[in-house]
């Protein structure tokens, strides 16, 4: 074990400066270290893709960074999009769509949502599959999940029009 | 202002759940924090089937941040060992420690608990130890470890075969023997794991000043672990209460009594703190309970018209090491042969099973338990019975469904049918694919070399269970009633509490969408307690289909008395006749008036303001129901899946998929179709990917998700889903339960499709999941068949 190390990361728009032992997984960072329990670990060998984050604007796994190699990068979580009142358009489709059941997978699929948003055409649901190919689901079968990310991009391009 | 609002049962009503879930916001075990609280990391054994001759931990002991190490030796006095017992006569218990005392008996059994401040440091301990093992030989095979001479898994028990059962009707033997037409096979449905993508987890915390106990655990059973508990550790149920706030789904695999949720109660007892256990994904894999794997040789016989004679089939089922509880050796197995006649009239039956102990992970509950493999074996053997007769694979099972006039309908093995849709789910199934335009298309795809095949599966399922039937057969636990107490507060709002626990099902959501509608509540006033054993006096959870139906029930009945209770205070209060009261939408009115109070000023009314009515008519605002469906209700479906087979690689590539159900009345569209879409989903999963393998010595050989393989987006076809909707006759409120149902068809559904796309091959698959490896082999040993 070496010893911890004051490393610098923007999370969710927040500067944190905290000292981290150099194996503390980013995932455990976010969630033991800052308390935002959003972020969810499911298999902690990069698979399942529920501890999905964008670290510096790309989706990436936080079980499978340590918080100490992220020194200086911004994060984004689950909890930087909508709130409780106030949902994030693509968390609204994730609803209506009842895109979620036991929402233990839903932070990942959220965040390669918008990553995904951000980045591709989405001209298929074939495309939307692929894209969220590294996101296990047991619960939904997928499904609603194409149908929300469907509505969010055809949505995304209405107000792009 | 008599405009009433439209039920809200059958809505496609948005959840409740979700806007926490969707912000980070939701509250699973692990999101959990308590002051002082430690953690604990488990030792587990590299063996298959070996006894433990030594254990040193004074290393790890001494290590920084390490609070404990605990041995069985050290936690005997704190704990009781835990037996399933079962009515059953043939049966024999296992006797499980939580941690392992002499012997360990698969791979991942816990023998060590490691306490410390953090989790990391836990799990830096657990290297710091030597255990020595005297190795055994191990017990894998379950076909060997049935023998006489096998090597015994639990020396005291005299044999590995845990219980053998066997169902009769008529003279089988002759039945068959005097059958024109007679197919048989050998089939196979390999182990499987739930997976669900939250680990277990558990935190117990203990009030040493009140003497209580709160587990905080990610399980469907919250009531059947309060009183399990409650024996282990000799404690009152009062002072013992299990919480199971979000749960990162289930799929049976969180519906038993596990060691480590023993464990961290033992210990937060022991050390006056909270205590945390969460396992990561190699945990999971290698000890959560394990689903299916039966080796099943069966035999149909018919007529020349495709008519079923008789139905004969030899099941072993490997239940791991352990018979799980509360559900016992016998939940999977027996269920096989219990549901093997399906939604059939077969006039001579027999099924014979023994469920034989292994040194592999325990089995339990999974998804469909029992049906997904009595499915697989009859519709696989129905198809080839199909084929070998030259009867459309449709058509032959129109010949042999229980018919709309024959319900109840008791089948050969004594399972009753009180009323299903079995021909009218087919016959939709067959349109909504569009069968015979695929038949035209597949005939030309051959032609260009394509192997495009469509499969059929139609099944019933007894769900709802109620009290004359246990849901796993002999278990002596009542799992046939639910409890709700409904009340209005003093400031009007609606409180409704259940013991069941949703596990992803919406349950918050369906629950509060039948109050509203039975107590003419507002949708957003009715607020759902559910997955705490404290808020009911009796309750098991959520698993086998139930849940709607059985707490449904008793939100409807519980609901309905409290509306009377409504309308008789408001009768006084509105100085009204009770028949004129109407209540609807949180508004309590008379009639024709605009004389009408809301449930806030009736509450106020009844707690606050007490000169406004008399003593001898003053009553509570609540009520409790209990509801028990006594026998439970039919479901049943068609699934029909198509898929393509590449004839370079072999890769299965599902395209299309329609299921065609009958749950009954409907509370929330919207839940239902995405109950059978994750269920179809874990189905294929099965049928095409998900396997758990043990080596020779036992060792878990897929250990991680790269090894078993559940599927993602990219592998799951579109899927489109259909319902008959029609109201139960034995139910309160008309529902049948369908938690289960994607999971029980598919697997046959894809078995079938697969088989019809090798029919010019004559290929008939046997084994799910079947790999490419196995289509090529097959193909290879016809092709050179052929060329013979």
């Amino acid at each position: 074990m070496s010893a911890p190390k004051v490393i610098q990361m923007t999370v969710n728009g927040v500067a944190y400066e905290r000292a981290v032992e150099p194996r503390l997984l980013l995932a455990d960072f976010l969630r033991e270290t800052l308390g935002l329990t959003g972020t969810h670990v499911g298999c902690e060998h990069g698979i399942c893709g529920a501890c999905t984050v964008l670290v510096n604007g790309h989706s990436m796994r936080a079980c499978l960074l340590f918080a100490i190699q992220l020194d200086g990068a911004s994060v984004e979580t689950v909890e930087s999009l909508g709130t409780i009142e106030n949902l994030h358009p693509l968390q609204q489709s994730f609803r209506e769509h009842h895109a979620l059941q036991c929402g233990f997978c839903t932070p990942g699929m959220l965040m390669t949502g918008i990553d995904l948003l951000r980045k591709r055409p989405l001209a298929t649901d074939e495309e939307i599959r692929d894209g969220l190919s590294g996101n296990l689901c047991r619960c939904t079968g997928y499904e609603h999940i194409v149908a929300a990310i469907r509505a969010a991009a055809s949505k995304r391009e209405e107000t792009a029009a | 202002m008599s405009e009433l609002r439209p039920k809200l049962v059958g809505a496609r009503v948005k959840r409740v759940e979700d806007p926490r879930l969707l912000t980070g916001h939701g509250s699973f075990t692990d999101d959990r924090r308590a002051s002082r609280m430690l953690h604990v990391a488990f030792r587990r054994s590299e063996h298959s089937h070996a006894r433990i001759a030594s254990i040193d931990a004074r290393a790890a002991a001494k290590l920084p941040g390490v609070i404990g190490v605990f041995t069985a030796a050290d936690l005997e006095t704190a704990m009781k060992p835990v037996r399933a017992p079962s009515r059953m006569s043939t049966y024999q218990a296992t006797e499980m420690h939580a941690l392992a005392k002499d012997k360990v008996r698969y791979v991942g059994e816990p023998i060590v608990a490691v306490v410390a401040e953090n989790r990391y440091l836990a799990e830096d301990a657990l290297e710091a130890m030597d255990i020595e093992f005297d190795a055994l030989p191990t017990v894998i095979d379950p076909e060997a470890a049935i023998l006489p001479d096998a090597p015994l898994l639990h020396d005291a028990l005299g044999s590995n075969v845990l219980l053998a059962r066997e169902f009769t009707r008529g003279d089988v033997e002759t039945a068959l023997a005097e059958a024109p037409v007679r197919v048989r096979a050998r089939l196979r449905f390999s182990r499987k794991s739930p997976l669900a993508i939250e680990n277990r987890t558990y935190l117990a915390e203990y009030d040493e000043g009140r003497g209580a106990l709160t587990l905080y655990s990610s399980t469907q059973v919250p009531g059947i672990l309060r009183d399990a508990l409650a024996e282990i550790f000799d404690m009152p149920g009062h002072r013992l209460r299990v919480i199971a706030a979000d749960v990162g789904g289930g799929f049976g695999g969180k519906g038993s009594l596990y060691a480590e949720e023993i464990v961290v109660c033992a210990l937060a007892r022991r050390l006056g703190r909270p205590v945390k256990f969460t396992s990561d994904r190699l945990e999971d894999l290698a000890t959560t309970s394990q689903g299916f794997d039966e080796i099943v040789e069966g035999e149909l016989g018919l007529d020349t018209e495709g008519r079923i004679l008789a139905l004969r089939a030899d099941v072993i089922g490997d239940v791991g090491a352990y018979s799980i509880y509360p559900w016992t050796a016998a939940l999977e197995p027996v269920q096989v042969i219990s549901f093997l006649p399906g939604p059939y009239k077969i006039p001579a039956y027999r099924g014979r099973v023994q469920a034989v102990a292994t040194s592999k992970a325990p089995t339990g509950p999974y998804r469909g338990v029992g049906r997904p493999v009595s499915t697989f074996v009859t519709e696989r053997l129905l198809d080839m019975a199909a084929r070998e007769l030259a009867i459309d694979p449709v058509e032959i099972r129109q010949r042999n469904f229980v018919g709309k006039d024959e319900f109840p309908y008791k089948t050969s093995s004594g399972i009753v049918w009180d009323q299903a849709s079995f021909s009218e789910c087919l016959a939709r199934a067959r349109d909504e694919i569009g069968y015979e335009a695929f038949r035209k298309e597949q005939v030309e795809a051959r032609a260009a070399g394509r192997l495009l095949g469509i499969g059929f599966a139609s099944y019933a399922e007894l769900t709802g269970i109620g009290s004359r039937i246990s849901a796993a057969p002999g278990m002596p636990i009542n799992t046939g009633t639910e409890i709700s107490t409904v009340k209005i507060d003093s400031t009007g709002s609606v409180t409704a509490a259940f013991g069941i626990a949703s596990h992803g099902q919406g349950l918050e959501t369906t629950l509060a969408q039948v109050i509203a509608d039975e107590l003419g509540a507002r949708f957003e006033d009715v607020h759902v307690i559910q997955g705490d054993s404290a808020a009911v006096a009796h309750s098991t959870g959520t698993y086998a289909s139930r849940s709607a139906v059985l707490a449904g029930g008793a939100a409807t009945m519980a609901a309905q008395a409290l509306r009377e209770k409504v309308v008789r205070l408001a009768s006084h209060l509105l100085e009204a006749s009770p028949g004129d009261i109407h209540v609807d939408n949180g508004r309590i009115f008379v009639a024709g008036t605009d004389r009408g109070m809301t449930f806030k000023q009736l509450a106020r009314a009844v707690y606050s303001e007490m000169g406004r009515i008399p003593m001898e008519l003053r009553e509570d605002l609540e009520a409790t129901k209990q509801y028990d469906p006594v026998f439970g209700t039919t479901t049943s479906a068609t699934h029909v899946a198509v898929v393509e087979i590449d004839p370079a690689t072999y890769q299965v590539k599902p395209l299309s998929y329609v299921v065609v159900e009958d749950c009954g009345k409907i509370i929330n569209p919207l839940i239902v179709d995405g109950q059978v879409h994750g269920g179809v989903a874990q189905g294929i999963g099965a049928a095409l990917f998900e396997k758990v393998v043990y080596d020779d010595r036992g060792q878990l050989l897929t250990a991680s998700l790269v090894d078993y393989v559940v599927p993602a987006a990219s592998e799951i076809p579109p899927m489109q889903v259909f319902h008959l909707e029609t109201e139960s006759p034995s139910t309160v409120g008309g529902f049948r339960g369908m938690g289960e149902g994607g999971t029980i068809g598919a697997p046959a559904a894809i078995a079938n499709a697969v088989s019809d796309a090798l029919a010019q091959f004559g290929v008939e698959v046997t084994e799910l999941p079947v790999t490419p490896e196995q289509i090529f082999q097959a193909v290879r040993a016809a092709n050179s068949q052929e060329r013979k």
